[in-house]
């Protein structure tokens, strides 16, 4: 049998020439795109090389948006239809949905991490605390959009509240719905954004859409709204903000639920 | 030194049939190397765009996307019938049945639900963050390229001397119009007017507004660029649009292949690899289509 044997060295020459031969059929419809598909798997040479863009998109993204320029907002009259659900829009979790029975009485937004003084609001203190209403355009990295009206207590406001150390970089948002199940358990929904973003004016904690508390398919009782990028970059079902200084023990390391699954870190685009 | 075009005498094993055609240096180094990057730029953005394309299958007018009204103008998708699933498109409301390619294709007895069919998507399978990487990767390098071309263009004169329209142009159009029809070509050093109308539109129009409605769909460009989407319609109506342009960027490839094949492959190819062009003879043969009709 030995000699239907096909040495790695030789799989992995074969699998370049048809790389290569693709790139140079390039232009012209191929029978069959499937001959990237093995060069582009996360972690892989190629793939790491073309994620570089990413990088360079966010930094001259940052370069020409600054830290404060607004998102467009819309009037009254743009908004015609409810916010649409995306994602889980019914959490399956225990812990979930005993905090929904209750109405979210019980439930608190911890503020914990690389701070000064950890914080555990309730509602009530989240929403006596200053708030902001911005109707913004919602975009989904899968190309659809919506208009809604938000309103919420802005992140900064909060990380004011709890004296961020100089070492943080980013804020990890901790949520109660589990989006995949793996060997070690479930996975709950996770993200980062950095403190440019968490700061930006119109970037609140959200407990209110369209003039009414936000309903569970909308991420209730607290969501984020980052305006200045796609909207997998804005947690539902919010029960924890840390400060961190890294990726390195944020999920697979790439700083997100979705970026440990391909997507870009830097939902700007 | 480029701008100005070399000929030499063909001799040797190249030689012409007529001894009275020539080579002449047509394109210059800019011009070659950045159409073959264009082409493998043009050629990835094309299948990871259509796999970005199959997240929403989807096209809308306006600010945002319609869910509690009807703003889709162009839909692609999958659905159960008596026959069994089948594939559909709808544009403007009419409905087409698309089996096999647009909305239910893969092997025999092994079917999916999906936009485009894995045949023309990167990579093959459903995988919409791969291709942002990828169609975000060579966006870049696209849109560097065509600046690199721009002012290469504009130094080396090829802009002023091949593509800038002339009044002459516009009285020689309907004779083109008819020679292209004809499949009779005319092999000189200026591009004729059709040409310089599709190159033109190409690298004058359609890419800059495939730039500029990319950059309308992001949300962080958007904050620097506010008046983009109110300029275009509206953030669904740039993505639109961005696909239009793609129908018309494969239109133009299709029709690009078709002509440089019936315009002798061999020798188009050779200038856009080496510059180097094979003129028709002078006029003697060729008496019945005068140059200044």
């Amino acid at each position: 049998m030995a000699k239907f044997e096909i040495s790695p060295n030789f799989q992995i020459s074969r699998r370049k020439f048809l790389t290569a031969a693709s790139l140079g059929a390039s232009g012209i419809m191929l029978s069959g795109c499937d001959a990237f598909d093995s060069q582009l798997s996360i972690g892989s040479g190629l793939r790491s090389f073309l994620e570089n863009a990413n990088g360079l998109t966010y930094r001259a993204q940052r370069l020409l948006a600054g830290r404060d320029a607004l998102a467009p907002e819309f009037t009254e009259a743009d908004i015609r239809q409810p916010q649409r659900p995306n994602g889980v829009t019914a959490p399956d979790d225990d812990t979930y949905k005993g905090l929904l029975a209750n109405n979210f009485a019980d439930w608190r937004l911890e503020v914990s991490g690389l701070v000064e003084k950890p914080l555990s609001l309730s509602r009530e203190q989240l929403q006596n605390m200053p708030s902001r209403t911005q109707i913004t355009r919602h975009d989904c990295v899968e190309g659809w959009s919506c208009i809604a009206k938000w309103t919420g207590t802005p992140l900064s406001l909060v990380l004011d509240q709890a004296v961020v150390k100089p070492q943080a970089r980013y804020v990890m948002f901790h949520c109660l719905d589990t989006i995949d199940r793996s060997l070690s358990g479930d996975i709950k929904y996770y993200g980062t954004i950095d403190l440019i973003d968490a700061r930006h004016p119109q970037t609140i904690l959200a407990y209110g859409v369209n003039g009414k508390p936000l309903p569970v398919e909308n991420g209730a009782p607290l969501r984020v709204r980052v305006e200045r990028q796609l909207g997998y970059k804005m947690p539902k079902y919010l029960y924890k903000i840390e400060l961190v200084d890294g990726f390195a023990n944020v999920g697979g390391g790439r700083g997100g639920y979705w970026e440990d699954n391909g997507y870009d870190w830097y939902g700007g685009i | 030194m480029e701008s100005v075009a070399r000929s030499q005498s063909a001799t040797g094993p190249d030689a012409p049939v007529s001894s009275d055609s020539t080579l002449i240096y047509r394109q210059s180094r800019w011009t070659r190397l950045t159409h073959w990057i264009w082409a493998i730029s043009l050629f990835f953005m094309l299948l990871s765009g259509l796999q970005i394309f199959n997240a929403r299958p989807q096209l809308y007018i306006g600010k945002q996307s319609g869910f509690g009204y009807n703003n889709t103008i162009f839909e692609i998708g999958a659905e159960n019938t008596n026959a069994g699933p089948r594939g559909y498109t709808a544009i403007f409301g009419h409905r087409f049945d698309t089996t096999g390619v647009l909305g239910w294709s893969g092997p025999p007895g092994n079917e999916t639900a999906r936009g485009f069919p894995s045949w023309a998507t990167i990579p093959s399978y459903y995988d919409l963050g791969t291709a942002r990487v990828i169609h975000f990767f060579f966006a870049w390098i696209l849109t560097t390229t065509l600046l690199v071309w721009l002012v290469a263009s504009l130094i080396n004169g090829h802009i002023r001397r091949d593509l800038a329209p002339r009044l002459d142009d516009l009285k020689r159009l309907p004779r083109d119009i008819v020679d292209h029809a004809r499949l009779k070509f005319h092999h000189t050093r200026e591009y004729n007017t059709l040409q310089k109308m599709a190159y033109g539109g190409v690298l004058f129009v359609l890419l800059p507004l495939m730039i500029i409605t990319g950059l309308a769909m992001s949300p962080s460009m958007n904050s620097v660029l506010p008046f983009l989407n109110e300029l275009l319609g509206g953030r669904q109506t740039a993505r639109t649009i961005h696909f239009t342009v793609m129908l018309l960027l494969v239109g133009f490839f299709i029709i690009h292949i078709l002509m440089i094949l019936a315009a002798g492959p061999i020798n188009e190819l050779r200038s856009i690899i080496t510059g180097w062009y094979r003129t028709d003879p002078p006029a003697h043969d060729d008496k019945t289509t005068e140059r200044s009709a």
